[in-house]
């Protein structure tokens, strides 16, 4: 601790802290447009100067270190005037275009002008233009606004890991620039529009559509990954204008993925917006007392043991133990949350969580990846992860497919032998874990998918036993999903019970014709033709491969439209809020299933959400504590390894295109906009301005 | 006027051999090991004692500042660097590069003596870009030391190993502010850093640094052999001690470097070395006594006075890096001005906002003031300017851009009243 002298008053401080986040600390707002506290410091903006006695000049107090007994002025003449040269210089060539600036309503330099700007100009001269810059579909640049702060430089280096915007030139020439004039190969670019304080960079596909003013703003949950991102979704009307990232120190910290940022457009097409029910071959729309009988039809026919459910990626919690209680109220145990086939033990907590947590990266200190890409299964995660390399002392192993992850690793293998041999400690990277007080392991969503998922699994932990990645209050054993529904649907157990069947069951018995019929809850990803003759039901919002194969098709309401609980990897759960109402007659996802069951005289016992929610805590304690991770017991999971031969596939991830994973980001004109742009850049052709 | 007996560089007009064989001639490379014998605060100590102040600009002391790198018992396992700042790009300043040309050896001796003094066992040298024959000349020096034994393992006998490094720049005139420097050196964009930490923290590649001029470094072996009290009995005063090159250019009529004592007065600087002003005495408009950075002084307070660090900053100007340009009657006084202020737009490296922003505003008013297209009241608008960047950036160029205007506005105002009022009344 440390006493400073604020304005007459003292203060005692954190003695770490640099003099800006001190007097933060005290409830004194400094102005500032270079400084981010989540970016190294720059300096540069000298917006934050203040007076401090016995120093010669002001002091950029973002970059100074705080010392016992200072005496800090930060509202004197000096330290007002300092500020106000600087508000006036970085007005004099930017260009004062709010009106039609994007950033109008939401602009660091416009508040800040509001309390050191002059009320007119004394500048005579011509004003500087700069050439706008190319950087992709996400990024719009009117780089005449730029005030060089260069936090999206910083962002870039930082915390991308992308080492692609840079500064050109000298002195008032200056200019930020990708020099090559193409996006950003990252999937965070879209933070450097929040972080740009003024309108040089803003994003591309919600230019002129809006005034910040004008949206309404809910706080909700993402879902387009399983790290669960705290956004917040901005809305007019009936229309979600924009997502934006909500802070959360120990998911998101603040930053989103460009998918979890830019996919919203998906949501305005492909809707299904009323009941369909298919007759002669064709889906014609349907009344929902129609589609309701012809389901119940079906059900009377097939029985409890010939019916089926998949739940999908998005599915939230409340309609999946719904579904789970209907179907177990018609005498179905044949239920499944892994449309993928991934061989994680439902029965085992601890085998499918992220049991040290996202934050617990932090304080790691080596990481073993087993056929993991973080970098496209969960961005934002992996950003994490590169901050921890950065700070030093993580060496970090992987074992699959070598890929540009933004951080050094020993690659060590490709498959299951050397996932063996490190299990068995016979690995040169055995070493580097045994060395390590905290070590973790990351086991990819391509893995548990595999034949020998089961068999992966157990290596796995018996990897994390063997160098004590358990125990002690830490738990390094980790699963990694993409799906935003299934640590939520384990959870609640969406799973198979007792002689029930697993999604490649279900498949098996619709192609010999032992289920007849089979209801998809948002599950698109299956193979559609194994499903031979049964009789399917898609409740969704997108008309995507499973609402084709239909026999019937409940419009669903889709994660902006709903107040749902998803639990994301670690065992989270968190809700989303309702932003705006489903289109047309789609409803709430719980609801639709709790209707049918009263047409199919299974009436479900909960009229509201409360009352779904206490059921699902009912399931499982852990939906009690939203918002809260409940560590998981650790237990006996995962297969033996047989001593004979192991796969030698390589362990490879099922995510081959980022940007369109789920039905909404494959609707989406944006996401296909990056498509198209991210193979344009692996196929060596050039994007933007070129031809 | 400085006796012959106590010049240190004796073959600063390159009339004498500059390599090993002339240098050892003069007197370099004797003793020093046994200075090295004498171990880190000795050296110091004496250099302390000298009154050395830094011959880059600043004059901050010399001996103080090697003497906050990290000391022996203090260490913590990083190496430390010296690196000495031959990035000579001021304006009317050009000693260094006469030093590095005649007298190189005076250069690399220095480099051991000092590196050793801070407890580096590796000197850089940064050399301007455009330097590219001096480059080659102190190189060369460095390769003949190599070769005799005088640095490299075991330097001169001295049992503390020492390499030299000759660097060159790329020719933008931030880089000679000693944290671009350093950026420069590691292979980035010449951009300052910010302070703290300072380079005898945090330097070059995040170890203990030392930047000092050329001359500087240059004139330490001198001071050691023949002691610290000979240098401090030169001098006007015991702030103000010892020899300094002199760089006079401009309305003179024989332009030269001279090294003199400190607190030489002007004009006995400019009569005896420099033949006087051309057009003789009386035709002397002003003087900027040290370097393009700092304020002109016009002739009524330049006719007697000191040439040395103290009295210049009690003038509200600076000695500099002593680059005296004299400025006859025949100058365009403000045009002059004018053009520093587009050398220091041209040459800000545009990181911070008062330096990137008020460079360009403050050259564009200038050339308005040239013309005398301006109001009246614009003249206190510019001089306001420059105190919103004066003392607001992060490092000194802003304050270098601003000085001039500043000097020419305190001294020169009925000049730039006179301008606009004429052009007022043609029109």
């Amino acid at each position: 601790m440390a006493t400073i002298t604020v304005n007459g008053e003292e203060h005692e401080v954190d003695g770490r802290l640099t003099l800006f986040q001190a007097l933060q600390s005290i409830g004194k707002e400094v102005p500032h447009f270079c400084f981010h506290e989540r970016l190294s410091i720059a300096g540069n903006c000298r917006m934050c100067l203040v007076e401090v006695e016995k120093a010669p000049k002001p002091v950029a107090s973002c970059a100074q270190p705080i010392m016992d007994g200072m005496v800090v002025l930060t509202d004197s003449e000096k330290t007002i005037k300092a500020r106000r040269g600087v508000m006036e210089f970085l007005l004099i060539n930017h260009p004062l275009d709010c009106p039609i600036c994007d950033q109008g309503g939401e602009c660091d330099l416009q508040d800040q002008a509001m309390a050191y700007g002059h009320d007119r100009t004394r500048f005579e001269e011509n004003k500087r233009a700069v050439h706008d810059k190319e950087m992709g579909p996400l990024v719009k640049t009117i780089m005449t606004r730029c005030i060089h702060c260069t936090r999206c430089i910083r962002f870039a280096e930082e915390v991308a890991g992308v080492e692609e915007i840079g500064a050109l030139h000298r002195g008032e020439h200056m200019e930020i620039a990708t020099y090559l004039e193409r996006s950003l190969t990252s999937e965070l670019s879209g933070n450097v529009i929040d972080l740009c304080p003024v309108g040089a960079l803003t994003s591309k596909p919600y230019a002129f559509t809006a005034r910040s003013w004008e949206l309404r703003k809910t706080e909700s949950i993402d879902v387009m990954d399983a790290v669960g991102s705290n956004i917040r979704v901005d809305s007019r009307g009936a229309e979600v204008m924009r997502v934006l990232p909500r802070l959360n120190d120990d998911i998101n910290e603040e930053w989103i993925s460009d998918k979890t940022r830019f996919a919203c457009d998906g949501l305005k097409r492909q809707r299904l917006d009323r009941p369909y029910v298919r007759r002669d071959g064709g889906l014609e729309p349907a009344s929902w007392a129609e589609a309701f009988a012809a389901i119940a039809d079906r059900i009377a026919e097939t029985g409890g043991a010939g019916m089926a459910a998949i739940a999908g990626d998005q599915a939230d919690c409340e309609a999946m133990i719904a579904l789970k209680d209907l179907f177990a109220a018609c005498g179905s145990q044949n239920i499944d949350c892994r449309q993928d086939g991934a061989k994680v033990d439902p029965a085992v907590r601890a085998s499918y969580l992220f049991n040290s947590g996202i934050a617990g990266i932090d304080e790691a200190d080596a990481l073993l990846l087993i056929g993991a890409n973080p970098r496209i299964e969960a961005a934002v995660l992996n950003a994490r992860i590169r901050r921890r390399w950065r700070a030093g002392g993580f060496r970090i192993g992987l074992i699959g497919e070598a890929a540009d992850l933004t951080y050094r690793y020993d690659h060590l293998g490709n498959g299951a032998e050397t996932l063996r041999a490190v299990a068995d400690g016979d690995h040169s990277f055995a070493e580097v874990l045994e060395g390590a007080e905290r070590p973790m392991l990351i086991v990819g969503p391509g893995v548990p998918v595999r034949d020998d998922g089961a068999a992966m699994l157990g290596l796995a932990r018996q990897t994390a036993e063997r160098f004590g990645m358990v125990g002690g209050g830490w738990n390094g054993f980790n699963v990694l999903h993409t799906a935003a529904s299934r640590v939520g649907g384990l959870d609640l157990g969406f799973a198979p019970g007792e002689g029930g069947r697993d999604t490649a069951a279900i498949l098996n018995g619709a192609g010999k014709g032992e289920i007849g019929l089979v209801w998809l809850l948002g599950a698109d990803e299956i193979e559609m033709d194994r499903l031979g003759d049964a009789f399917v039901v898609y409740q969704g919002h997108h008309g995507d491969a499973g609402a084709d194969r239909a026999d019937v098709i409940l419009p669903g309401a889709a994660y902006t439209e709903k107040s749902a609980t998803y639990a994301n990897v670690e065992g989270r759960p968190q809700r989303t809020a309702l932003g705006i109402f489903p289109p047309g007659d789609a409803r709430e996802d719980w609801t639709i299933v709790r209707a049918f069951s009263e047409v199919a005289g299974r009436k479900l016992p909960y009229d509201s959400l409360a009352q779904v929610r206490a059921r699902l805590a009912e399931a499982n304690p852990v939906f009690e504590a939203v918002d809260e991770i409940v560590p998981a017991p650790w237990e006996v999971f995962g297969d033996p390894v047989a001593d004979g031969e192991t796969d030698p596939t390589p362990f490879r991830s099922p995510v081959q295109n980022f940007y369109m994973t789920d039905p909404i980001g494959r609707c989406s004109e944006t996401m296909a906009k990056c498509t198209q742009m991210r193979r344009a850049l692996a196929d060596g052709a050039r994007t933007g301005t070129d031809g | 006027m400085l006796d012959d007996r106590d010049r240190i560089f004796t073959n600063l007009y390159g009339f004498d051999d500059w390599g090993l064989e002339g240098a050892r001639r003069r007197g370099d490379w004797d003793q020093t090991a046994w200075f090295i014998g004498q171990g880190r605060a000795w050296i110091c100590q004496q250099i302390k004692d000298s009154g050395l102040r830094g011959r880059g600009g600043a004059g901050f002391p010399t001996g103080l500042k090697w003497s906050f790198m990290p000391p022996d018992d203090k260490r913590d396992g990083r190496p430390h660097y010296l690196v000495v700042n031959a990035d000579e790009s001021e304006p009317g300043t050009c000693k260094d590069r006469d030093i590095m040309r005649h007298d190189p050896h005076k250069l690399v001796e220095g480099c051991l003596i000092a590196g050793f003094a801070m407890g580096a066992h590796a000197a850089y040298i940064y050399v301007r870009g455009e330097f590219y024959r001096e480059a080659e000349r102190l190189q060369a020096a460095v390769d003949q030391a190599y070769g005799a034994g005088l640095i490299g393992r075991n330097a001169s006998g001295s049992g503390w190993d020492f390499d030299i490094h000759v660097h060159r720049g790329a020719g933008a005139y931030i880089c000679g502010e000693e944290t671009a420097l350093l950026e420069s050196l590691e292979g980035k964009k010449g951009q300052p850093r910010l302070k703290p930490p300072f380079p005898a923290n945090a330097g070059l590649y995040g170890c203990p640094t030392t930047v000092n001029n050329v001359e500087s470094i240059a004139v330490a072996p001198t001071i050691l052999r023949r002691g610290p009290s000979w240098f401090a009995g030169i001098g006007r005063d015991a702030r103000n001690t010892g020899t300094k090159l002199f760089c006079i250019s401009g309305h003179v009529n024989a332009p030269c470097n001279v090294e003199e004592a400190m607190g030489i007065p002007f004009r006995e600087l400019i009569e005896k070395h420099a033949g006087g002003v051309r057009g003789g005495w009386d035709n002397l408009l002003a003087v900027i006594p040290g370097g393009s950075s700092v304020p002109c002084l016009p002739s009524d307070i330049c006719q007697d006075m000191p040439m040395d660090f103290d009295t210049l900053a009690g003038l509200k100007s600076g000695l500099g890096t002593a680059a005296v340009i004299v400025m006859d009657k025949s100058t365009d006084i403000v045009n002059a001005i004018c053009r520093l202020s587009k050398f220091y737009m041209h040459e800000s490296c545009g990181q911070c906002t008062p330096c990137r922003e008020g460079t360009g505003w403050m050259w564009r008013v200038m050339t308005r003031l040239v013309r005398g297209d301006a109001d009246i009241g614009e003249i206190d608008m510019l001089e306001e300017v420059t105190y919103q960047v004066e003392g607001h950036t992060i490092c000194a160029l802003g304050d270098a851009a601003a000085w001039p205007i500043q000097g020419l506005i305190r001294h020169f105002r009925p000049e730039l009243e006179r301008r606009i009022l004429e052009r007022k009344v043609a029109a």
